[in-house]
């Protein structure tokens, strides 16, 4: 057994008085792709943002989720993703009235040789734009643009969430092969409520329900049972188009 | 046609006047969501460091090369009492909004009470370098020299200022942060350097309009800066907060209404209009003319 | 599932006969100060230090006044500050336009006072309700601005002096041929002193009926998190709406009766500093509390009394009353950000927790 990448332990989230997060503990693997799933509005996006620090004001958070000898929840944003923690947000959040060229030129990090070769490599359509707004690109382009800009440095671990929300069903397929392809690098831990990107791409998946966390395994084995799946996450197995 | 002209020149210098208190306000509130009442403060600052400077500071003068240094140390002085302000006052504060506003309050109130104690309630005639004191002809209408070296400086300011944002890193930084802060530090980026840096700016330009302004009104006073606020604040919602170019747009209008009105209706109808025009921008466009949404 | 217990019950909750002897003792507090206050003009006891001379002078009840007026206007500013979260910058206007419309009605109109106040507070509020209707469309931050941008038209009209109504920088003493008898004359004061008594009375009555009824709830939700209050498919713009021309309106009688204390109008009373002087007393004093606003009032127009008949002897920025009174803000925001009220509440959890009855 290899030591995780990210061990989360018993992680509270408590905004405008709801309990949002009672007591999630999980831990990511060093490698590979771990899937967090769970139905609408159960909690995924503020697990990612306690982790990294973003929860929104007048939260409360407790707990703790230590990435490394990091401990999250007790270092500011910038320092954790200095320290090779890249966030994908869920609704990409590019800068909207700034160029494509910009905003990855917002995400060199200083004392690091910015990969622009990755990046364009992956997505080859970023180069071709560079001088439009990112605020003019399509959904999917926008997309690219919000994993590009993590790539241009070195990371130890890529929170990404939802990458694939509101894609037409061809470009859950590109954004699905590139993350393949960064997943080869480095681990993720991946938010997604298509079940076949999930499939594909996810060794291991942890799931919330109410809270907490209902169950964790290898994510081949809770898609491979459908009254497991059904039960979890409400749905059949049946994901579209990976 | 010449007291047209001459209107619309005396407009433009009171833009001028708004817009270098403006545009550093609107840096702020967009950037770092501070609401910052004490701006005045920096106008007093820059005006009273010039004055001082003028007297006092080797070098320095109250006309020529002399007043030019002077006005820089007035310059210096309010950059750096706005990043200390923001420093030492604001920033033990970050993210408690309402506390930040307040904390301002009580330091416009106590600092024009300082300026009060140490120079006096009273106005003091401020130095005018010689050539501020005439007037240049245009187009047959005698423009006070004053006014056109408001509109100069304010029109270098907004020259550099768009400069500085747009090829810079930290006004690359300074763009992204007003429209998602959040983000910026998920890129890995301390955003909070940036905010000391856009008080100093904004601090540098209001002391720059208290300099200026000095010259133009022929003296000081600690009360100047909170009456020149408001009508700032005005331009900063019509202009849409965060936005630099908004500003100048929302000055030079304010400006022109408030001179022509003020002219042709009776004095003081112009500040009025000033206010129902920004009332109609609210209830037509509430994010203002420039950007940002300034609701919720 | 546990219950977060507030620190302050809600007083129409428990019927007295049914409250703990302690706690029903304590609901009589407010009304044996009141009887105090009352009978206070009886008493010639001299407060050396406190006050110049004996404290029914009428000089020194004069200045009890003003501060008990203050103490109101406090009240109905934390309306909107403490009780909805609404920084409003601009309620001088209403308790302006209170000063200035009954004023320029007896004075140049010759309406009998009553008339005046009538048409001066009810104009008011509507003008209240017009304003806030513009300017909630705004919110947080802007929504400062804009209050602060409407008040200052109040302080050029006031300052122009159009149509000669308004006297200017002078400003315009109020004509005493409209007035009563009983409100006239040095040996009157008393009066007036109980007038601004009872407006305080007033205020505190309709804000705390206000705010523990069903649409003070909505209100205090806003201010927590008004989009829980959009969830529950209630309008906040409506609520603030009420709030605002409420506030407004109760501004304007305290203006009404500020007006009869001074005997006159200044344009000072326009002017955005006392809107931030306000923001101060609500602060010191306590936000969203029934007493904190009320004692930060009296306490504020005390000190800026006191301070500034001391100023003589003080060097320096001490000097300034402004200085002492904003340097003291500033430090409450930091050490001390519940105000006075709070060293009630801070105490209460101990007490609480002291006399906890086993059935819980
Ligand atoms: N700022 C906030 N204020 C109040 N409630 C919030 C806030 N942010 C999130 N919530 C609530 O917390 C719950 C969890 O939200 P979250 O966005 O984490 O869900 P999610 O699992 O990411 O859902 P989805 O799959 O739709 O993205 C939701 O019920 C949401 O309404
Ligand atoms: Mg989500």
């Amino acid at each position: 057994m290899t030591e995780p990448i990210l061990k989360v332990d018993d992680l509270s989230v408590r905004i405008a008085g709801l309990h949002i997060l009672q007591g999630v503990s999980f831990t990511v693997a060093p490698t590979g792709v771990t899937a967090l799933l769970g139905r609408n509005g159960v909690g995924k996006t503020t697990t990612l943002r306690a982790i990294v620090g973003l929860t929104p004001r007048g939260g409360e958070v407790s707990g703790s989720a230590s990435f490394g000898t990091v401990d999250t929840l007790r270092t500011p944003t910038h320092r954790l993703v200095r320290a090779g923690l890249g966030y994908v947000p869920e609704d990409r959040c590019v800068f909207a009235g700034l160029t494509v060229a910009e905003n990855l030129r917002l995400a060199e990090r200083p004392g690091a040789a910015p990969a622009y070769d990755r990046v364009f490599a992956l997505f080859p359509e970023l180069a071709k734009r560079a001088k439009q707004r990112a605020g003019t690109l399509s959904g999917g382009q926008q997309q690219m643009l919000a994993i590009g800009r993590v790539l241009l440095a070195d990371n130890t671990l890529l929170l990404v969430d939802e990458p694939t929300k509101g894609l037409a069903p061809k470009v859950v397929t590109e954004v699905a092969e590139a993350l393949e392809a960064v997943a080869e690098e480095v681990p993720v831990l991946l938010v997604e409520q298509n079940l076949a990107v999930v499939r594909r791409l996810a060794r291991d998946a942890v799931v919330l329900a109410a809270g907490k966390v209902a169950w964790t395994g290898a994510a081949s084995r809770l898609l491979g049972e459908p009254e497991l799946t059904k039960a979890l996450l409400g749905v059949g197995s049946a994901g579209v188009h990976a | 046609m010449s007291t047209f002209i001459l209107l619309t020149l005396t407009g433009l210098g009171l833009a001028a006047l708004y817009f270098l208190v403006a545009s550093g306000l609107s840096l702020v509130f967009g950037l770092a969501d501070v609401l910052n009442f004490a701006h005045g403060l920096f106008l007093s600052v820059g005006a009273y460091a010039t004055w001082w400077a003028a007297g006092h500071l080797p070098g320095a003068g109250p006309t020529g090369f002399g007043f030019v240094l002077a006005a820089a140390f007035g310059v210096v002085a309010g950059a750096a009492v706005a990043a200390l302000v923001e420093l030492v006052l604001i920033r033990p504060l970050y993210s408690r909004t309402i506390e930040q506003v307040l904390v301002t309050v009580g330091l416009s109130l106590a600092g024009v009470a300082l300026l009060q104690a140490t120079w006096g309630a009273d106005p003091r005639p401020f130095p005018r370098p010689e050539w501020t004191r005439g007037v240049t002809g245009i187009g047959g209408a005698n423009i006070p020299n004053a006014s056109l070296l408001l509109v100069l400086a304010a029109a270098a300011v907004l020259t550099l200022l768009l400069l500085f944002l747009r090829f810079t890193r930290v006004g690359l930084v300074i763009r992204a942060g007003v429209e998602n802060r959040e983000m910026v530090t998920a890129l890995g980026i301390d955003v909070r350097k940036a905010f000391t840096l856009v008080f100093a700016i904004g601090g540098a330009a209001a002391a720059l309009a208290g300099a200026l302004g000095g010259v133009y009104l022929g003296s000081v006073s600690p009360a100047q800066g909170g009456s020149l606020l408001i009508f700032a604040f005005i331009v900063v919602v019509i202009g849409g907060m965060g936005s630099v170019v908004g500003s100048a747009y929302a000055a030079v209008a304010v400006g022109l209404l408030q001179q022509f009105v003020n002219y042709y209706g009776t004095a003081g109808l112009g500040d009025i209009c000033v206010v129902a025009l920004l009332a109609i921008v609210l209830l037509v466009r509430p994010q203002g003319i420039a950007g940002r949404a300034v609701t919720a | 599932m546990t219950q977060a217990v507030s620190a302050e019950a809600p007083p129409a909750a428990t019927p007295p006969e049914l409250a703990p002897p302690r706690r029903r003792l304590a609901a009589f507090a407010p009304l044996v100060v009141l009887v105090v206050a009352v009978l206070l003009p009886y008493s010639t006891l001299p407060l050396p230090g406190l006050f110049d001379g004996a404290l029914n002078k009428p000089g020194n009840l004069q200045i009890l006044a003003v501060c008990l007026v203050f103490g109101g206007l406090a009240a109905s500013y934390d309306l909107l500050f403490g009780r909805t979260g609404l920084l409003s910058f601009g309620h001088a206007l209403y308790f302006a336009a209170g000063v200035y419309g009954t004023d320029v009605l007896v004075t140049h109109a010759g309406f009998p006072l009553w008339q005046a106040a009538v048409f001066a507070v009810v104009g008011s509020t509507i003008l209240a309700a017009l304003l806030g209707a513009i300017a909630l469309r705004t919110a947080g931050i802007a929504f400062a601005m804009v209050t602060l941008a409407f008040a200052q038209v109040g302080a050029i009209l006031v300052a122009r002096d159009f149509g000669g109504l308004t006297g200017g920088e002078e400003g315009l003493p109020l004509a005493s041929d409209g007035l009563p008898d009983f409100l006239l004359g040095v040996a009157n004061t008393v009066n007036l002193y109980w007038l601004a008594l009872a407006y305080l009375a007033v205020v505190v009555l309709v804000v705390s009926r206000v705010a523990a009824s069903p649409t003070g709830r909505v209100l205090a939700g806003l201010r927590d998190d008004e989009r829980r209050v959009g969830v529950l498919g209630l309008d906040p713009y409506r609520y603030k709406l009420v709030a605002f021309t409420l506030a407004g309106g109760l501004a304007a009688l305290g203006g009404v009766v500020y007006l009869l204390v001074v005997g006159g109008a200044s344009p000072h009373v326009t002017s955005s500093e006392l809107t931030l002087s306000l923001l101060v007393m609500v602060v010191l004093g306590g936000p969203g509390t029934r007493w904190g606003p009320v004692l930060g009032g009296i306490l504020y127009m005390y000190l800026d009394h006191r301070l500034t008949s001391l100023s003589a002897d003080l060097p320096g920025p001490l000097g300034q009353p402004l200085f002492v009174l904003g340097a003291i803000f500033i430090l409450a925001v930091y050490f001390f950000p519940g105000g006075l009220a709070s060293l009630r509440t801070r105490i209460a959890p101990l007490r609480a927790a002291l006399k906890r009855s086993p059935t819980s």
